[in-house]
């Protein structure tokens, strides 16, 4: 049989590289690529490249799909959305997100849906290189006849029924950090969320960073990755806005708000995208 | 916080439904207990509980903080306020597999988009097609889990007919399932939701039948007026009691968290 996943282990340096080019050789289109960050280091700037680069046909994973995939869904990146929660924290919906489910504006997407435990622990099977993950969720709701990657198990020691949930295969992971070191070792810290898993998962991976250090000086709580895990990095300071870097940036909660209104209108929206990340 | 030295338990001259029922919502918690922040309503009057009268209530949030003291209202639940005062933050596999899962948390406080007679919630879809809704909610978030697995679930919303209904269109999160015997058949470890607290009353399941049943009426509410804005019909306790007015410290303090909210009170 197949590993679900096989784990990448190339020992060649990381490029760093500008943000254009590591997206060129690192996202192809009909990818199932995941932009990971809970509401803290979302990697917007390398979304907006994504979105220039023309790449098409998406799989987006993320447990959190906010405004970023609201744009990459607006623009008409996304083929297929395998998420846990897709709002708007604090303000609402996610209107691109909405008009694509409800009347499949620009195009219609599919949705594969979790809870974010199962998701969680979907990353958690694919970092692990193991083909599913076992938790004590899912019971009696509708979720788990939505999609196939949910099922019944057994326990072989004490018989209870649990679920098991197919481990995530991602093409590229791509996350943001506060620091890279010049050989391409990562540190992140604050809400490191499913990060360290994602990059894990992937088979391709791309770290954009608020700055290159000398020296990595480790953090308590940090998460610390090996520049060998890491294909790209690339060094984009403030690259997480309107999402924040802890230490270094501050969360726009303004534009958060802001953007339920400039995401509620077709023309808007593609005219915000016009002004502020096509010809960015 | 000189609040907490010299409470006004007056009763307050003015409040809204909205006020009563987040003062209600923070009066349910404990003091000393762990509690799973949900987003939305449930954000506000957690940390309003902790300003009134549960300054040890530990605040855990589904982004990974852990003991969160945030002077402020924050926006998101994954603003740097909360990983900042945290005790700790952890990893999503982390809050979720060791911490809300083998059942570490006393009370999941949750919000809901539509919530049935058993208090079972639904956060997804409204409409009959799952594949086309009329209108697409959020989703699942941390919701199953944290009603599967803390020590009980109250759950806050504002109640009409549309969001209390007969029928969920999907079940998200489940309450009581089809009846009191629903969690134990599904292996489901936590207690369930003890407590609806609406801007109406309090709903709370009956013993034997896990039911809702409307417990308090909030001041000035009429009964009539809480089956009104029920889409099935409702049950009455025989003790019905009237819940107490909101008191001027409670809505001093819940007004100067709305009013520090970052993002200009975005609700």
């Amino acid at each position: 049989m197949r590993f679900p996943n096989i784990p990448r282990m190339t020992r060649r340096p990381v490029e760093i590289a500008p943000l254009a080019e590591a997206v060129a050789a690192l996202v192809r289109t009909g990818d199932t690529i995941a932009l990971e960050g809970f509401t803290h280091l979302i990697p917007f700037a390398a979304g907006h490249e994504i979105i220039r680069s023309g790449r098409r046909d998406l799989t987006l994973v993320r447990m959190t799909p906010d405004i970023v995939y609201d744009q990459m869904i607006g623009m008409g990146c996304c083929r297929r959305l395998v998420f846990s929660w897709g709002g708007n924290p604090g303000v609402g919906s996610l209107h691109r997100l909405r008009d694509a489910v409800e009347h499949g504006w620009p195009n219609p997407i599919e949705l594969e849906e979790h809870s974010h435990a199962g998701m969680a622990n979907r990353y958690a099977a694919g970092a692990s290189g193991l083909p599913f993950a076992v938790l004590r969720g899912y019971a009696g709701g509708d979720l788990a006849a939505h999609t196939t990657s949910i099922r019944e198990i057994e326990c072989p020691f004490t018989g209870e029924v649990l679920s098991a949930v197919s481990a995530l295969e991602l093409d590229v992971a791509v996350i943001h950090a506060q620091q890279a070191d010049t050989v391409g070792n990562v540190q992140l810290w604050g809400f490191v969320g499913i990060q360290k898993e994602a990059v894990l998962s992937a088979r391709r991976v791309l770290v954009t960073v608020e700055e290159v250090v000398g020296t990595i000086e480790p953090r308590p709580g940090a998460v610390v990755l090996p520049s060998w895990t890491i294909d790209y990095v690339s060094v984009v300071p403030n690259g997480a806005h309107p999402s924040y870097s802890d230490g270094y940036t501050q969360r726009d909660n303004d534009f958060y708000v802001a953007w339920d209104a400039i995401s509620r209108d077709r023309d808007a929206f593609r005219s915000w995208m016009e002004d502020n990340v096509l010809s960015a | 916080m000189s609040s907490r030295l010299e409470p006004d338990t007056r009763v307050a001259a003015r409040y809204t439904a909205a006020e009563m029922m987040t003062i209600a919502a923070a009066r349910a918690l404990p003091d000393r207990g762990t509690c799973l922040v949900g987003i939305g309503l449930p954000g506000t009057a957690a940390l309003l509980a902790r300003r009134v009268h549960a300054p040890e209530l530990v605040l855990v949030y589904e982004s990974g903080a852990i003991g969160a003291k945030p002077g402020y209202l924050p926006l998101s639940i994954g603003d740097g306020i909360l990983a900042e005062t945290a005790d700790t933050v952890v990893g999503l596999v982390e809050i979720f597999n060791y911490w809300v899962q083998p059942g570490r948390i006393d009370v999941g406080f949750l919000g809901a988009g539509q919530v049935d007679r058993y208090a079972n919630i639904n956060t997804t879809i409204i409409g009959s097609s799952y594949a086309q809704p009329r209108v697409r909610l959020p989703g699942a978030g941390g919701a199953p889990e944290i009603a599967a697995s803390c020590g009980e679930v109250i759950v806050v919303a504002r109640q009409t007919r549309e969001r209390f209904v007969e029928r969920l269109d999907f079940v998200t999160s489940v309450g009581h399932g089809s009846g009191r015997e629903t969690r134990r058949q599904l292996g489901l470890r936590g207690r369930g939701p003890t407590a609806v607290i609406t801007d109406l009353g309090v709903l709370e399941p009956d013993a034997s039948t896990g039911e809702l049943v409307l417990t308090h009426a909030h001041p000035g509410i009429a009964v009539g007026e809480v089956q009104a804005a029920t889409g099935w019909e409702l049950r009455v306790a025989a003790a019905l009691e009237r819940t107490l007015p909101p008191t001027e410290e409670e809505v001093r303090v819940l007004r100067e968290l709305e009013a520090a909210r970052p993002g200009g009170g975005a609700r």
